[in-house]
């Protein structure tokens, strides 16, 4: 299964939703959803991540790009991810202390508590 | 020995298919199910970095991933990139993980872009990741010829097909 994006909106927050396999092939379709999200004026953007099968270092770099394009212009960029798969990842490379995570979308559009699953 | 051996021009679409055959052959050789996919994560970022020094030096060598099990399951993948002085320098160390929030910080003094931040995190991460993966990894330049090999290993457990 290769990448699957789509955006809604929940109040004022923009879900990015995205499927399948983020990878070195597919990764830049990612990166200019993002860019286009941004662009488009989104300042409170949730990546969920529910539906991902496969994350590499070539997709943390392109959400760690998203964090930063939202930080410059004072917007927040939080993620949901509820598998455990994944999550390891972010435990391996220590970015989980880097995004703010969440275990559902309806949590991260609350922005309730700090994250982190906690 | 059963070994498989597969060669790929050094296209982003082809790492893809490298997981998907180290992953069912990991499967076949009786590895136990949790460490799928360990696996097929730690499979595609050697291929990805292989990819990316092709890339980098504007090589149109082939890739090659040899995977054989016996007493344990060992997937090696070849790049052709050269090792000179820098590159060797620049070998990173698996037991050192990088810490995200100086290399977002260091990327972005360094660039002050976000693309190549970004580069520099899928660099310090691959690694990062292979290191938090697999306990028994290596990487040495090639046995034959120009590059490096990336060696990595599993262990086999008594269910075998």
């Amino acid at each position: 299964m290769e990448l699957s994006l789509s955006t809604r909106t929940v109040d004022d927050r923009t879900v990015l939703e995205v499927g399948g396999e983020i990878d070195v092939y597919t990764a830049p379709q990612l990166r200019e959803q993002l860019i286009a999200v941004v662009e488009g004026g989104a300042r409170y953007v949730i990546v969920d991540l529910s539906r991902v099968d496969f994350l590499d270092s070539t997709g943390l770099g392109v959400l760690v790009g998203g964090l930063k394009r939202l930080r410059s212009v004072g917007g927040e960029f939080v993620l949901v991810c509820a598998h455990e798969r994944l999550l390891k990842i972010f435990r391996i490379t220590g970015l989980d202390r880097v995004f703010t995570l969440y275990d559902s979308v309806d949590a991260a559009a609350a922005g309730s508590g700090d994250g982190n699953l906690g | 020995m059963p070994t498989v051996r597969l060669c790929f021009s050094p296209a982003p679409a082809h790492v893809r298919t490298a997981r998907l055959v180290g992953v069912a052959v990991a499967r076949r050789s009786g590895l136990a199910d949790e460490l799928l996919d360990e696996v097929r994560l730690a499979i595609g970022e050697a291929c990805s970095r292989a990819v990316a020094l092709h890339r980098r030096h504007h090589l149109r060598d082939m890739i090659e991933i040899v995977i054989a099990a016996d007493e344990r399951f060992t997937v090696t993948v070849t790049d052709r990139a050269p090792i000179d002085a820098v590159l060797g320098a620049r070998l990173p160390d698996p037991a050192e993980l990088p810490d995200p929030m100086a290399l977002l910080d260091g990327a972005q003094q360094r660039h002050g872009a976000t693309e190549a931040a970004e580069e520099d995190v899928v660099v310090g991460m691959g690694f990062a990741l292979l290191a938090g993966l697999v306990d028994d990894l290596s990487v040495r330049p090639a046995a034959v010829g120009a590059g490096t090999d990336v060696c990595m290993s599993w262990p086999i457990s008594a269910r075998r097909p």
